[in-house]
């Protein structure tokens, strides 16, 4: 309040010569104005009956940026308003996109919380019919962590191998093309990779369907995301230590193996670790090659598996209350796992960030 | 490139002089190493290799056994006496889907790179873009378990009133009375799902802006928005663009969330509020169960449309990248 008042005065006493100095608004305004156009919104809402809160919110949003530009054209003139407009503008978009992901955690987690618990992580879902209740995950958490870690065992050396030969060696025509088609190739919807898998895995060489052609799939989608992380991580290390290392006469090789990768080992397990979360939630490969059973098959090398994702897309497709409670259950569980995962993963590249020098 | 080349060269004249016989092992080990890494490099190309060889190989197959024409069937029939199966009806719903989801994503995605990057607190900045972070980790499935019972239920207010104040603009008209179970659904549905991709590479381009050009902007004494406008978004576009490209791949691309949520038909329908309509990928999973060896052909041949389309789309968005790093290297 003080501020518009000391902003005024001079503005007033000045106006004959010009000021440099303008009326600004107070630094409440923009919430009064937000407040007032969120009552109007829900008043006009009620009167005219509209039953859908999203209604409302637009219209309070519609009024809210009328008023910021009407109120702030008149006290601080028009190049202000769009100003504001701007702000407002892009704090609404802020909002909008904060409210179904609130929503999206907040479902998963109402909903999935009552599921979940020892028995439901310790059994399968072997003799029950789809109407019955109980029942549990553990042979889709068996099966997801087998063929997330044969594709990390498959996809981690090629990736970091590539990422290697692009940063180090890399030059020419080569290292143009990969560059070029490890981009491409992050674009890769994951059905494609599955149904590649399928022409070649399964109706070519005629293997059935398991959880290790799964697994397969899961590491041509994990590769390029290793890659690219990789090679960030390697430019990042100081050019004066492969230096040093070379002047000293240790071999190139050498040089990559104790001296680079050591450096950056941080940034690459980040890497690895958020690549292993993208393809633990990836659903549509598994769903073509590992078929999805509801016995515990321990063995990912022969007959069909479960998986994570693909129950709760089973359970859910299935459509009785106790299968999509299970559904729910089996979500929240994988979430947790892959935000684990990520959290661990960012924590590490904070922990081990490379010193770039000073 | 140059930096990297020094070391390299720099070496040689003093190991010759002085220790010439450690010369060969240093090279074999090398050599070694240098070949297992663009053996992995030749991989990963081999392996995009296979997938586009494979795929149309079986794609060849099944295309050649359809009786009707493999762009303008409205059916999905290969295991039917006469073999009709088409992808029109899918190359419809994957585009009107995509563009839905691009019309509400990108300029959201814009809002929150800007708020990242110019608006937000200081204090609110960084975890944010760390927020933005864990969103893009998000499993589509479990987009698509919300979308259906969620977002399902709560658009059909919305469905309603848009049919009741803007059935004349024909698209928002709806004329069958299925649940919210339809493109409109899914273009949303998507559009929240790629917003953390497309923001993330919108606010990369947005930070990397040159800090004189803004300071000199504000010198003048232009407001915020004016700098934004004069400054940052001219040197973000192309990124914009890229970024949105790349949010536009991986809404073509999408499968579950889209199988969950919309209920498929094979009609071609130009009212997006309508339930039904099918994408590629969509479209794979839905039918992939009951398909027999033919039917899986079949199913791949769409596939492969779905690939090249991808293709054709991630491309240019690093062409453009790739462009826009060159013109601001020579900037710089």
């Amino acid at each position: 309040m003080s501020h518009t008042l000391q902003d005024k005065r001079p503005a007033v006493a000045d106006d004959p010569q010009g000021s440099l100095s303008h009326a600004r608004m107070p630094r409440w305004a923009p919430l009064a104005i937000a407040a007032g156009s969120a009552v109007l919104g829900c008043l006009i809402g009620l009167v005219a009956g509209l039953d859908s809160k999203i209604q409302w919110g637009l219209l309070a949003a519609l009024i809210f940026i009328a008023g910021t530009y009407l109120i702030t054209a008149k006290v601080e003139g028009p190049r202000q308003a769009k100003n504001q407009v701007a702000t407002s503008l892009v704090w609404v978009c802020f909002l909008v996109a904060v409210v179904p992901l609130l929503s999206l955690a907040w479902t998963t987690v109402s909903k999935g919380a009552g599921v979940v618990d020892g028995y439901f992580l310790s059994h399968s879902m072997s003799g029950l019919l789809d109407t019955d209740e109980g029942g549990g995950i553990y042979h889709a958490l068996l099966g997801t962590i087998e063929q997330v870690a044969i594709a990390t065992l498959i996809a981690t050396p090629i990736g970091l191998l590539t990422a290697v030969y692009l940063v180090e060696y890399g030059r020419g025509r080569l290292s143009r093309a990969v560059t070029f088609f490890v981009d491409v190739m992050t674009g890769i919807p994951s059905i494609v990779a599955g149904l590649f898998i399928l022409s070649t895995w399964i109706v070519m060489l005629d293997f059935g369907f398991s959880g290790f052609a799964g697994a397969l799939a899961l590491a041509i989608l994990m590769m390029p995301v290793i890659v690219r992380s990789t090679e960030e991580m390697l430019k990042l290390v100081p050019n004066e230590l492969r230096e040093a290392s070379l002047a000293l006469g240790v071999p190139q090789w050498r040089t990559i193996l104790k001296v680079v990768l050591p450096t950056a080992i941080g940034g690459i397990t980040t890497g690895v670790m958020l690549a292993v979360a993208r393809i633990t939630g990836e659903t549509a490969p598994v769903l073509l090659l590992v078929f999805g059973t509801k016995l515990i098959n321990s063995n990912p090398f022969e007959g069909a598996q479960s998986s994570l994702p693909l129950y709760v897309f089973e359970q859910y497709s299935v459509g009785t209350d106790a299968a999509v409670d299970r559904a729910w259950g089996a979500a929240l569980v994988l979430i947790a796992f892959v935000m684990l995962l990520n959290l661990v993963a960012r924590g590490i590249a904070r922990w081990k960030a490379p010193k770039t020098g000073r | 490139m140059e930096t990297e080349a020094a070391p390299n060269d720099a070496p040689p004249p003093p190991t010759l002089e002085h220790h010439g016989a450690s010369k060969g092992p240093k090279q074999i080990g090398d050599r070694i190493f240098l070949g297992l890494s663009r053996g992995s490099g030749i991989t990963l190309l081999v392996i995009m290799a296979a997938i586009a060889g494979f795929l149309s190989y079986r794609a060849a197959l099944a295309i050649s056994k359809d009786e009707t024409n493999f762009l303008t069937t409205f059916e999905w029939n290969p295991q039917g006496d006469p073999s009709s199966f088409g992808i029109a009806v899918l190359v419809y719903g994957t585009i009107v889907s995509s563009i839905i989801a691009m019309v509400i994503a990108v300029p959201i995605a814009i809002g929150i790179a800007l708020f990242i990057s110019h608006f937000a607190p200081r204090r609110l900045a960084s975890p944010i873009a760390y927020l933005v972070d864990l969103l893009a980790a998000v499993p589509s499935i479990i987009y698509g378990l919300w979308g259906a019972v969620f977002l399902v239920p709560y658009l059909d207010g919305l469905n309603k009133w848009l049919n009741e104040y803007f059935a004349w603009t024909y698209i928002f008209e709806k004329t069958n009375e299925g649940i919210a179970r339809n493109l409109f659904t899914v273009g949303i549905l998507l559009a929240i799902m790629i917003l953390p991709i497309i923001t993330n590479v919108i606010r990369e381009v947005f930070l990397q802006s040159p800090k004189m050009h803004e300071e000199a902007a504000l010198a003048l004494g232009a407001t915020r928005w004016e700098v934004i406008r004069m400054s940052v978004i001219p040197f973000g576009r192309s990124g914009i663009i890229s970024a949105s490209m790349l949010g536009l791949g991986r809404a073509l691309g999408e499968t579950m969330a889209v199988a969950v949520v919309l209920s498929p038909s094979f009609l071609l329908d130009f009212h997006i509020l309508d339930a039904g309509g099918g994408t590629f990928a969509q479209n794979i999973a839905a039918k992939f169960n009951e398909a027999n060896e033919f039917g899986r052909d079949a199913l791949i041949a769409s596939g492969l449309v779905l690939f090249i389309i991808t293709l054709l789309v991630n491309g240019a968005a690093r062409a453009i990248i790739a462009r826009r790093k060159e013109y601001s290297g020579a900037n710089a």
